[in-house]
Protein backbone atom coordinates (compact mmCIF):
# COMPACT_ATOMS: atom_id res chain seq x y z
CA UNK A 1 0.00 0.00 0.00
CA UNK A 2 1.58 3.27 -1.15
CA UNK A 3 1.05 5.77 2.28
CA UNK A 4 1.65 9.15 0.46
CA UNK A 5 -1.13 7.88 -2.12
CA UNK A 6 -3.87 5.90 -0.10
CA UNK A 7 -3.76 7.07 3.53
CA UNK A 8 -2.61 10.80 3.42
CA UNK A 9 -5.14 12.61 1.24
CA UNK A 10 -8.21 11.29 3.13
CA UNK A 11 -6.97 11.80 6.61
CA UNK A 12 -5.77 15.58 5.39
CA UNK A 13 -9.34 16.19 3.97
CA UNK A 14 -10.74 14.76 7.22
CA UNK A 15 -9.00 17.05 9.81
CA UNK A 16 -9.51 20.21 7.56
CA UNK A 17 -13.17 19.14 7.86
CA UNK A 18 -13.27 19.18 11.68
CA UNK A 19 -11.15 22.38 11.73
CA UNK A 20 -13.47 23.83 9.26
CA UNK A 21 -16.63 22.40 11.32
CA UNK A 22 -14.97 23.97 14.67
CA UNK A 23 -15.22 27.74 13.05
CA UNK A 24 -18.35 27.15 11.52
CA UNK A 25 -19.91 26.83 15.05
CA UNK A 26 -17.75 29.62 16.29
CA UNK A 27 -18.64 31.91 13.45
CA UNK A 28 -22.08 31.64 13.42
CA UNK A 29 -23.13 31.68 17.30
CA UNK A 30 -25.34 28.62 16.94
CA UNK A 31 -25.99 26.85 20.53
CA UNK A 32 -24.66 23.39 20.94
CA UNK A 33 -27.83 21.89 20.52
CA UNK A 34 -28.55 22.92 16.84
CA UNK A 35 -24.44 22.42 16.34
CA UNK A 36 -21.82 20.88 18.72
CA UNK A 37 -18.43 21.87 18.36
CA UNK A 38 -16.14 18.68 17.71
CA UNK A 39 -14.74 18.89 21.19
CA UNK A 40 -18.13 19.04 22.70
CA UNK A 41 -18.79 15.87 20.76
CA UNK A 42 -15.74 14.40 22.10
CA UNK A 43 -16.48 15.55 25.91
CA UNK A 44 -19.66 14.24 26.04
CA UNK A 45 -18.24 10.79 24.59
CA UNK A 46 -16.22 10.81 27.53
CA UNK A 47 -18.41 11.55 30.06
CA UNK A 48 -20.73 8.77 28.87
CA UNK A 49 -18.67 6.13 28.47
CA UNK A 50 -19.58 3.57 30.97
CA UNK A 51 -23.24 4.22 28.87
CA UNK A 52 -21.30 4.12 25.64
CA UNK A 53 -19.32 0.76 25.93
CA UNK A 54 -22.42 -1.36 27.43
CA UNK A 55 -24.03 0.31 24.06
CA UNK A 56 -21.01 -0.35 21.56
CA UNK A 57 -21.30 -4.33 23.13
CA UNK A 58 -24.89 -4.59 22.75
CA UNK A 59 -24.85 -3.59 19.24
CA UNK A 60 -21.91 -5.39 18.32
CA UNK A 61 -23.23 -8.71 19.38
CA UNK A 62 -26.66 -8.18 17.47
CA UNK A 63 -24.60 -7.42 14.67
CA UNK A 64 -22.41 -10.33 15.05
CA UNK A 65 -24.96 -12.70 15.41
CA UNK A 66 -27.43 -11.16 13.05
CA UNK A 67 -23.89 -10.98 10.42
CA UNK A 68 -23.90 -14.75 10.91
CA UNK A 69 -27.17 -15.64 10.43
CA UNK A 70 -27.09 -13.16 7.21
CA UNK A 71 -24.33 -15.31 5.67
CA UNK A 72 -25.96 -18.31 6.38
CA UNK A 73 -29.28 -17.41 4.53
CA UNK A 74 -27.39 -15.44 1.91
CA UNK A 75 -24.93 -17.91 0.76
CA UNK A 76 -27.59 -20.91 1.41
CA UNK A 77 -29.82 -19.29 -0.92
CA UNK A 78 -27.36 -18.62 -3.56
CA UNK A 79 -26.17 -22.27 -3.21
CA UNK A 80 -29.49 -23.17 -3.42
CA UNK A 81 -30.37 -20.84 -6.33
CA UNK A 82 -26.82 -22.79 -7.92
CA UNK A 83 -28.06 -26.19 -7.86
CA UNK A 84 -31.59 -25.99 -8.79
CA UNK A 85 -32.27 -23.30 -11.74
CA UNK A 86 -36.41 -23.62 -11.00
CA UNK A 87 -35.34 -21.81 -7.51
CA UNK A 88 -33.67 -19.38 -8.85
CA UNK A 89 -36.32 -18.06 -11.27
CA UNK A 90 -38.90 -18.16 -8.59
CA UNK A 91 -36.37 -16.70 -6.20
CA UNK A 92 -34.44 -14.40 -7.71
CA UNK A 93 -37.42 -11.62 -8.10
CA UNK A 94 -39.23 -12.15 -4.53
CA UNK A 95 -35.33 -11.00 -3.18
CA UNK A 96 -35.03 -7.99 -5.65
CA UNK A 97 -39.02 -6.99 -4.65
CA UNK A 98 -37.87 -7.74 -0.27
CA UNK A 99 -35.13 -4.96 -0.57
CA UNK A 100 -37.62 -2.55 -1.67
CA UNK A 101 -39.82 -2.80 1.06
CA UNK A 102 -39.35 -0.44 4.08
CA UNK A 103 -36.78 -1.23 6.95
CA UNK A 104 -38.53 1.48 8.97
CA UNK A 105 -42.01 -0.27 8.39
CA UNK A 106 -40.98 -4.02 9.12
CA UNK A 107 -39.27 -3.47 12.06
CA UNK A 108 -42.27 -2.05 13.82
CA UNK A 109 -43.65 -5.68 12.83
CA UNK A 110 -41.06 -7.47 13.85
CA UNK A 111 -41.59 -6.21 17.57
CA UNK A 112 -44.96 -6.97 17.13
CA UNK A 113 -44.03 -10.60 16.35
CA UNK A 114 -41.27 -10.74 18.29
CA UNK A 115 -41.32 -8.81 21.37
CA UNK A 116 -38.57 -5.96 22.70
CA UNK A 117 -35.15 -7.13 22.93
CA UNK A 118 -32.42 -8.09 20.84
CA UNK A 119 -34.19 -10.29 18.64
CA UNK A 120 -35.74 -7.90 16.29
CA UNK A 121 -32.46 -6.13 16.13
CA UNK A 122 -31.03 -9.25 15.07
CA UNK A 123 -33.89 -9.54 12.66
CA UNK A 124 -33.64 -6.35 10.70
CA UNK A 125 -29.47 -7.18 10.59
CA UNK A 126 -30.15 -9.83 8.80
CA UNK A 127 -33.03 -8.78 6.78
CA UNK A 128 -30.58 -5.84 5.44
CA UNK A 129 -27.21 -8.09 4.67
CA UNK A 130 -28.31 -11.54 3.42
CA UNK A 131 -29.88 -9.99 0.21
CA UNK A 132 -25.84 -8.46 -0.84
CA UNK A 133 -24.57 -11.63 0.14
CA UNK A 134 -27.21 -13.72 -1.71
CA UNK A 135 -26.75 -12.01 -4.99
CA UNK A 136 -23.45 -11.46 -5.12
CA UNK A 137 -22.50 -15.16 -3.73
CA UNK A 138 -25.13 -16.46 -6.58
CA UNK A 139 -22.97 -13.96 -9.09
CA UNK A 140 -20.13 -14.78 -8.77
CA UNK A 141 -21.12 -18.69 -8.92
CA UNK A 142 -22.68 -18.27 -12.36
CA UNK A 143 -19.31 -16.55 -13.57
CA UNK A 144 -17.25 -19.25 -13.05
CA UNK A 145 -15.54 -19.62 -16.65
CA UNK A 146 -17.49 -22.71 -18.43
CA UNK A 147 -14.40 -23.73 -20.49
CA UNK A 148 -12.59 -24.44 -17.14
CA UNK A 149 -15.50 -26.93 -16.26
CA UNK A 150 -15.38 -28.24 -19.81
CA UNK A 151 -11.70 -28.92 -19.21
CA UNK A 152 -12.24 -30.39 -15.56
CA UNK A 153 -15.15 -32.75 -16.76
CA UNK A 154 -12.85 -33.88 -19.85
CA UNK A 155 -9.88 -34.99 -16.96
CA UNK A 156 -12.83 -37.11 -15.64
CA UNK A 157 -13.37 -34.72 -12.57
CA UNK A 158 -17.10 -35.79 -10.93
CA UNK A 159 -19.51 -32.68 -9.77
CA UNK A 160 -18.46 -32.67 -6.29
CA UNK A 161 -14.54 -31.80 -7.66
CA UNK A 162 -15.89 -29.07 -10.18
CA UNK A 163 -17.62 -27.46 -7.28
CA UNK A 164 -14.04 -27.20 -4.95
CA UNK A 165 -12.00 -26.47 -7.45
CA UNK A 166 -13.62 -24.09 -9.92
CA UNK A 167 -17.13 -22.81 -9.07
CA UNK A 168 -16.31 -22.25 -5.07
CA UNK A 169 -12.89 -20.71 -5.59
CA UNK A 170 -14.21 -18.30 -8.78
CA UNK A 171 -17.09 -17.11 -6.26
CA UNK A 172 -14.97 -15.96 -3.59
CA UNK A 173 -13.70 -12.50 -5.21
CA UNK A 174 -17.76 -11.56 -5.64
CA UNK A 175 -18.71 -12.99 -2.74
CA UNK A 176 -16.22 -10.61 -0.48
CA UNK A 177 -17.81 -7.88 -2.62
CA UNK A 178 -20.78 -8.65 -1.04
CA UNK A 179 -19.60 -9.42 2.39
CA UNK A 180 -18.13 -6.26 2.27
CA UNK A 181 -21.30 -4.29 1.33
CA UNK A 182 -22.99 -6.38 4.38
CA UNK A 183 -20.91 -5.60 6.73
CA UNK A 184 -21.20 -1.76 6.29
CA UNK A 185 -24.88 -2.02 6.44
CA UNK A 186 -25.19 -4.10 9.33
CA UNK A 187 -24.19 -1.58 12.17
CA UNK A 188 -26.34 1.12 10.67
CA UNK A 189 -29.37 -1.82 10.58
CA UNK A 190 -28.56 -2.68 13.83
CA UNK A 191 -28.68 1.03 15.74
CA UNK A 192 -32.59 1.11 13.78
CA UNK A 193 -33.58 -2.02 15.16
CA UNK A 194 -32.40 -0.75 18.38
CA UNK A 195 -33.99 2.71 17.97
CA UNK A 196 -37.44 1.35 17.23
CA UNK A 197 -37.26 -1.62 19.33
CA UNK A 198 -35.27 -0.51 22.19
CA UNK A 199 -32.68 -2.89 22.74
CA UNK A 200 -30.35 -0.95 24.90
CA UNK A 201 -27.56 -0.34 22.21
CA UNK A 202 -26.07 2.30 20.22
CA UNK A 203 -29.35 2.94 18.27
CA UNK A 204 -31.01 3.29 21.87
CA UNK A 205 -28.39 5.28 23.19
CA UNK A 206 -29.13 7.80 19.81
CA UNK A 207 -33.04 7.89 20.55
CA UNK A 208 -32.63 9.36 24.45
CA UNK A 209 -29.78 11.19 23.40
CA UNK A 210 -32.10 12.66 20.52
CA UNK A 211 -35.20 12.89 23.21
CA UNK A 212 -32.88 14.81 25.66
CA UNK A 213 -31.88 17.43 23.32
CA UNK A 214 -28.73 16.24 24.15
CA UNK A 215 -27.18 16.79 20.15
CA UNK A 216 -23.52 16.45 21.25
CA UNK A 217 -24.37 12.69 22.16
CA UNK A 218 -26.33 12.20 19.48
CA UNK A 219 -23.09 13.18 17.18
CA UNK A 220 -20.95 10.59 19.54
CA UNK A 221 -23.73 7.85 18.75
CA UNK A 222 -23.41 9.01 14.83
CA UNK A 223 -19.04 8.74 15.11
CA UNK A 224 -19.03 5.52 16.60
CA UNK A 225 -21.66 3.60 14.27
CA UNK A 226 -19.39 4.81 11.34
CA UNK A 227 -16.20 3.66 13.00
CA UNK A 228 -17.79 0.44 13.80
CA UNK A 229 -18.99 0.20 10.09
CA UNK A 230 -15.53 0.86 8.91
CA UNK A 231 -13.86 -1.26 11.03
CA UNK A 232 -16.10 -4.11 9.97
CA UNK A 233 -15.10 -3.41 6.65
CA UNK A 234 -11.19 -3.07 7.02
CA UNK A 235 -11.20 -6.41 9.13
CA UNK A 236 -12.95 -8.06 5.97
CA UNK A 237 -11.18 -6.50 3.36
CA UNK A 238 -8.35 -7.77 4.97
CA UNK A 239 -9.69 -11.57 5.58
CA UNK A 240 -10.30 -11.34 1.72
CA UNK A 241 -6.61 -10.45 0.96
CA UNK A 242 -5.50 -13.05 3.13
CA UNK A 243 -7.92 -15.65 1.62
CA UNK A 244 -7.07 -14.34 -1.76
CA UNK A 245 -3.95 -13.59 -2.88
CA UNK A 246 -3.81 -14.30 -6.30
CA UNK A 247 -6.54 -11.53 -6.72
CA UNK A 248 -4.55 -8.84 -5.03
CA UNK A 249 -1.06 -10.74 -6.05
CA UNK A 250 1.55 -7.78 -6.72
CA UNK A 251 1.59 -8.52 -10.94
CA UNK A 252 -1.83 -7.97 -10.73
CA UNK A 253 -2.21 -4.85 -8.78
CA UNK A 254 0.69 -3.36 -10.63
CA UNK A 255 -0.68 -4.23 -13.60
CA UNK A 256 -3.80 -2.46 -12.23
CA UNK A 257 -1.56 0.70 -11.19
CA UNK A 258 -0.37 0.46 -14.45
CA UNK A 259 -3.34 1.16 -15.93
CA UNK A 260 -4.46 3.84 -13.89
CA UNK A 261 -7.13 1.85 -12.02
CA UNK A 262 -5.49 2.90 -8.59
CA UNK B 1 0.52 -55.05 -35.64
CA UNK B 2 -0.15 -52.92 -32.94
CA UNK B 3 -3.40 -51.79 -31.38
CA UNK B 4 -4.42 -48.63 -32.11
CA UNK B 5 -4.18 -45.47 -29.40
CA UNK B 6 -7.35 -43.95 -30.76
CA UNK B 7 -9.61 -45.37 -33.47
CA UNK B 8 -12.50 -43.60 -34.58
CA UNK B 9 -15.18 -45.34 -36.26
CA UNK B 10 -17.29 -43.58 -39.00
CA UNK B 11 -18.23 -40.82 -36.41
CA UNK B 12 -21.07 -38.32 -37.07
CA UNK B 13 -22.15 -35.51 -35.44
CA UNK B 14 -24.72 -32.99 -35.98
CA UNK B 15 -25.28 -29.84 -33.97
CA UNK B 16 -28.73 -28.55 -33.51
CA UNK B 17 -29.82 -25.40 -33.20
CA UNK B 18 -33.28 -23.66 -33.57
CA UNK B 19 -33.76 -22.65 -37.51
CA UNK B 20 -31.31 -24.99 -38.36
CA UNK B 21 -28.72 -27.81 -38.04
CA UNK B 22 -25.24 -27.80 -38.66
CA UNK B 23 -22.97 -30.91 -39.43
CA UNK B 24 -19.92 -30.46 -38.10
CA UNK B 25 -18.64 -33.57 -38.64
CA UNK B 26 -19.48 -36.11 -40.92
CA UNK B 27 -18.03 -39.90 -40.95
CA UNK B 28 -15.10 -39.37 -40.12
CA UNK B 29 -12.54 -42.50 -39.52
CA UNK B 30 -9.01 -42.93 -38.99
CA UNK B 31 -6.59 -44.33 -36.57
CA UNK B 32 -3.86 -43.16 -34.01
CA UNK B 33 -1.17 -45.78 -33.78
CA UNK B 34 0.93 -45.73 -30.87
CA UNK B 35 3.91 -42.81 -30.82
CA UNK B 36 2.79 -41.55 -33.59
CA UNK B 37 2.62 -37.50 -34.39
CA UNK B 38 -0.72 -36.85 -36.21
CA UNK B 39 -1.45 -33.85 -37.20
CA UNK B 40 -5.37 -32.31 -38.29
CA UNK B 41 -5.43 -29.22 -40.03
CA UNK B 42 -9.02 -27.48 -41.37
CA UNK B 43 -10.39 -23.95 -41.58
CA UNK B 44 -12.46 -22.68 -38.94
CA UNK B 45 -15.43 -24.34 -38.61
CA UNK B 46 -14.16 -27.88 -40.26
CA UNK B 47 -15.18 -29.13 -36.42
CA UNK B 48 -11.61 -29.70 -35.43
CA UNK B 49 -12.66 -28.92 -31.83
CA UNK B 50 -15.57 -31.17 -32.05
CA UNK B 51 -13.65 -34.21 -32.90
CA UNK B 52 -11.40 -33.41 -30.00
CA UNK B 53 -14.50 -32.64 -27.80
CA UNK B 54 -15.54 -36.10 -28.48
CA UNK B 55 -12.41 -38.12 -28.32
CA UNK B 56 -12.31 -36.61 -24.51
CA UNK B 57 -15.67 -37.41 -23.71
CA UNK B 58 -17.30 -34.01 -23.50
CA UNK B 59 -19.76 -35.11 -26.66
CA UNK B 60 -21.35 -38.17 -27.61
CA UNK B 61 -21.40 -39.16 -31.79
CA UNK B 62 -24.01 -39.28 -33.53
CA UNK B 63 -23.19 -42.23 -35.34
CA UNK B 64 -20.19 -44.24 -35.13
CA UNK B 65 -17.28 -45.69 -32.48
CA UNK B 66 -14.73 -44.03 -30.47
CA UNK B 67 -12.00 -46.64 -29.54
CA UNK B 68 -9.41 -46.32 -27.15
CA UNK B 69 -6.37 -48.39 -26.66
CA UNK B 70 -8.55 -51.14 -28.53
CA UNK B 71 -11.99 -50.82 -26.49
CA UNK B 72 -15.00 -48.86 -26.25
CA UNK B 73 -14.80 -47.41 -22.80
CA UNK B 74 -17.89 -46.81 -20.78
CA UNK B 75 -16.63 -43.54 -19.88
CA UNK B 76 -13.76 -41.69 -22.19
CA UNK B 77 -13.41 -38.62 -19.55
CA UNK B 78 -10.07 -38.60 -18.58
CA UNK B 79 -8.97 -41.59 -20.61
CA UNK B 80 -6.98 -39.24 -22.78
CA UNK B 81 -4.55 -36.11 -21.90
CA UNK B 82 -6.30 -32.93 -23.39
CA UNK B 83 -5.27 -29.51 -23.48
CA UNK B 84 -7.84 -26.82 -25.32
CA UNK B 85 -6.83 -23.46 -27.26
CA UNK B 86 -6.59 -21.99 -24.06
CA UNK B 87 -3.77 -22.32 -21.60
CA UNK B 88 -7.52 -22.22 -18.77
CA UNK B 89 -5.09 -22.38 -15.55
CA UNK B 90 -6.82 -21.95 -12.50
CA UNK B 91 -5.65 -17.80 -11.24
CA UNK B 92 -6.40 -19.58 -7.88
CA UNK B 93 -3.64 -21.78 -7.73
CA UNK B 94 0.24 -21.78 -7.75
CA UNK B 95 1.78 -23.13 -11.17
CA UNK B 96 2.59 -26.95 -9.13
CA UNK B 97 -0.93 -26.81 -7.95
CA UNK B 98 -2.37 -26.60 -11.27
CA UNK B 99 -0.05 -28.89 -13.20
CA UNK B 100 -1.36 -31.59 -10.73
CA UNK B 101 -4.80 -31.20 -11.35
CA UNK B 102 -5.51 -34.26 -13.49
CA UNK B 103 -3.69 -36.46 -10.77
CA UNK B 104 -5.95 -34.63 -7.87
CA UNK B 105 -8.78 -35.69 -9.82
CA UNK B 106 -7.47 -38.71 -10.17
CA UNK B 107 -7.28 -39.72 -6.71
CA UNK B 108 -3.51 -39.49 -6.20
CA UNK B 109 -2.03 -38.10 -3.01
CA UNK B 110 -1.03 -34.19 -3.43
CA UNK B 111 2.22 -34.83 -1.48
CA UNK B 112 3.14 -37.93 -4.56
CA UNK B 113 2.45 -35.25 -7.16
CA UNK B 114 3.33 -32.79 -6.34
CA UNK B 115 7.23 -34.46 -6.13
CA UNK B 116 6.62 -36.05 -9.67
CA UNK B 117 5.87 -32.43 -11.03
CA UNK B 118 9.01 -30.61 -9.22
CA UNK B 119 10.76 -33.26 -10.96
CA UNK B 120 9.12 -32.50 -14.61
CA UNK B 121 9.49 -28.35 -14.30
CA UNK B 122 12.62 -28.24 -16.06
CA UNK B 123 11.67 -30.28 -18.65
CA UNK B 124 9.10 -27.96 -19.44
CA UNK B 125 10.99 -24.70 -18.51
CA UNK B 126 9.29 -23.93 -15.83
CA UNK B 127 11.67 -24.29 -12.40
CA UNK B 128 11.82 -22.12 -9.94
CA UNK B 129 8.51 -20.77 -11.21
CA UNK B 130 6.28 -23.47 -8.82
CA UNK B 131 4.96 -21.09 -6.58
CA UNK B 132 3.93 -18.54 -9.01
CA UNK B 133 0.19 -17.84 -9.74
CA UNK B 134 -0.40 -17.86 -13.40
CA UNK B 135 -0.93 -13.91 -14.32
CA UNK B 136 2.62 -13.60 -13.22
CA UNK B 137 3.83 -16.05 -16.00
CA UNK B 138 4.42 -14.94 -19.86
CA UNK B 139 2.01 -16.27 -22.76
CA UNK B 140 5.07 -18.94 -23.55
CA UNK B 141 5.07 -20.26 -20.20
CA UNK B 142 1.83 -20.60 -19.54
CA UNK B 143 1.38 -22.66 -22.10
CA UNK B 144 4.34 -24.74 -21.47
CA UNK B 145 2.46 -25.12 -17.49
CA UNK B 146 -0.86 -26.05 -19.39
CA UNK B 147 1.01 -28.86 -21.26
CA UNK B 148 2.83 -29.73 -18.91
CA UNK B 149 -0.60 -30.37 -16.80
CA UNK B 150 -1.92 -32.12 -19.64
CA UNK B 151 1.47 -34.17 -19.67
CA UNK B 152 1.10 -35.04 -15.73
CA UNK B 153 -2.31 -36.78 -16.40
CA UNK B 154 -0.14 -39.57 -17.60
CA UNK B 155 -1.98 -40.51 -20.43
CA UNK B 156 -0.21 -42.37 -22.96
CA UNK B 157 -2.42 -40.20 -25.64
CA UNK B 158 -2.25 -36.08 -25.92
CA UNK B 159 -5.16 -34.60 -27.40
CA UNK B 160 -3.30 -30.73 -28.01
CA UNK B 161 -6.45 -28.54 -29.49
CA UNK B 162 -4.16 -25.66 -31.06
CA UNK B 163 -2.06 -25.23 -28.11
CA UNK B 164 0.41 -22.49 -29.75
CA UNK B 165 -2.22 -20.62 -31.40
CA UNK B 166 -2.22 -17.37 -29.20
CA UNK B 167 1.53 -17.19 -29.45
CA UNK B 168 3.24 -15.38 -31.40
CA UNK B 169 5.24 -16.23 -34.02
CA UNK B 170 9.52 -16.90 -32.62
CA UNK B 171 7.60 -18.42 -29.44
CA UNK B 172 6.03 -20.91 -31.21
CA UNK B 173 8.25 -22.24 -33.07
CA UNK B 174 10.32 -22.12 -30.09
CA UNK B 175 7.37 -24.60 -28.25
CA UNK B 176 7.04 -26.84 -31.95
CA UNK B 177 10.92 -27.64 -31.51
CA UNK B 178 10.64 -27.92 -27.82
CA UNK B 179 7.65 -30.02 -27.93
CA UNK B 180 9.39 -32.77 -30.51
CA UNK B 181 12.24 -33.09 -28.17
CA UNK B 182 9.70 -33.98 -25.41
CA UNK B 183 7.45 -36.03 -27.82
CA UNK B 184 10.60 -38.19 -28.65
CA UNK B 185 12.16 -38.27 -25.46
CA UNK B 186 9.21 -39.39 -23.17
CA UNK B 187 7.35 -41.50 -26.50
CA UNK B 188 4.06 -40.06 -25.96
CA UNK B 189 0.92 -40.13 -28.83
CA UNK B 190 -0.31 -36.88 -30.09
CA UNK B 191 -2.92 -35.56 -31.59
CA UNK B 192 -2.31 -32.10 -32.69
CA UNK B 193 -5.00 -29.40 -34.12
CA UNK B 194 -3.77 -26.44 -35.96
CA UNK B 195 -5.23 -24.15 -38.89
CA UNK B 196 -1.37 -23.12 -39.53
CA UNK B 197 0.01 -25.72 -42.73
CA UNK B 198 3.62 -25.33 -41.95
CA UNK B 199 3.03 -25.84 -38.19
CA UNK B 200 1.26 -29.26 -39.38
CA UNK B 201 4.00 -30.46 -41.72
CA UNK B 202 6.96 -29.45 -39.28
CA UNK B 203 5.30 -31.80 -36.43
CA UNK B 204 3.79 -34.57 -38.06
CA UNK B 205 3.84 -37.94 -38.88
CA UNK B 206 1.04 -37.90 -40.62
CA UNK B 207 -1.27 -34.75 -41.58
CA UNK B 208 -5.11 -35.23 -41.71
CA UNK B 209 -7.08 -32.24 -44.20
CA UNK B 210 -10.69 -31.85 -43.03
CA UNK B 211 -12.68 -29.84 -45.19
CA UNK B 212 -15.40 -27.32 -43.86
CA UNK B 213 -18.68 -27.95 -42.81
CA UNK B 214 -19.57 -31.01 -42.59
CA UNK B 215 -15.83 -31.89 -41.60
CA UNK B 216 -15.03 -34.96 -43.45
CA UNK B 217 -11.34 -36.32 -44.31
CA UNK B 218 -10.54 -34.77 -47.65
CA UNK B 219 -6.53 -35.99 -47.45
CA UNK B 220 -4.50 -38.14 -45.57
CA UNK B 221 -0.82 -37.16 -46.31
CA UNK B 222 1.98 -39.13 -44.72
CA UNK B 223 5.36 -36.67 -44.05
CA UNK B 224 8.41 -38.71 -44.58
CA UNK B 225 10.57 -35.78 -43.30
CA UNK B 226 13.87 -36.92 -41.23
CA UNK B 227 13.43 -36.85 -37.66
CA UNK B 228 14.76 -34.82 -35.52
CA UNK B 229 13.76 -31.95 -37.25
CA UNK B 230 15.10 -28.45 -36.92
CA UNK B 231 13.22 -24.96 -37.95
CA UNK B 232 15.91 -24.70 -40.94
CA UNK B 233 13.86 -27.42 -42.57
CA UNK B 234 11.17 -25.27 -43.84
CA UNK B 235 13.53 -24.21 -46.41
CA UNK B 236 13.79 -27.72 -47.68
CA UNK B 237 12.17 -28.03 -51.63
CA UNK B 238 11.12 -31.13 -50.06
CA UNK B 239 9.20 -29.59 -46.94
CA UNK B 240 7.57 -26.64 -49.31
CA UNK B 241 5.98 -29.31 -52.02
CA UNK B 242 4.37 -30.59 -49.12
CA UNK B 243 2.85 -27.57 -47.59
CA UNK B 244 1.94 -26.77 -51.14
CA UNK B 245 -0.16 -29.67 -51.81
CA UNK B 246 -1.51 -28.95 -48.40
CA UNK B 247 -2.50 -25.56 -48.92
CA UNK B 248 -3.85 -26.54 -52.74
CA UNK B 249 -5.82 -29.07 -50.87
CA UNK B 250 -7.27 -26.53 -48.35
CA UNK B 251 -8.09 -24.77 -51.83
CA UNK B 252 -5.81 -21.93 -51.08
CA UNK B 253 -4.94 -20.24 -54.74
CA UNK B 254 -1.04 -21.14 -54.66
Amino acid sequence: MNWRKNIVPPIALIVILIIGWYFVVKISGWSSFILPTPFDVIQAGWETRDLLLDAVGTTLLATGIGLILALIAGVGIAALTDFWPLAHQALYPILVVSQTIQILAIAPILIIWFGFGMTPTILTVVLFCFFPLAVSTADGLISSNPELISLLRAMGANKKQIWRMVRMPSALPSFFSGLRLAVTYSVVAATIGEWVGGSPGLGLYMLRSKNALATDQVFVAMFITSLLSVTLFMLVYGIERLALPWYYSKQRTEQWDELGIY
Amino acid sequence: MATPRIEIRNVSKTFFGVHHSVPALENISFKVMPGEFITIIGASGSGKSTLFNLCVGLLEPDEGEILIDGKIPEKRAGMLGYMPQHDLLLPWRSVLDNVIIPQEIQGIPKKESRQKALEMLPHFGLETFENEYPSALSGGMRQRAALLRTWLAGRSTLCLDEPFGALDALTRKELQNWLLKVWQEFERTVMFITHDVEEAVYLADRVIVLSARPGKIKRELKIDLPRPRRQRIIADPEFGKLVRELLMESGVDV
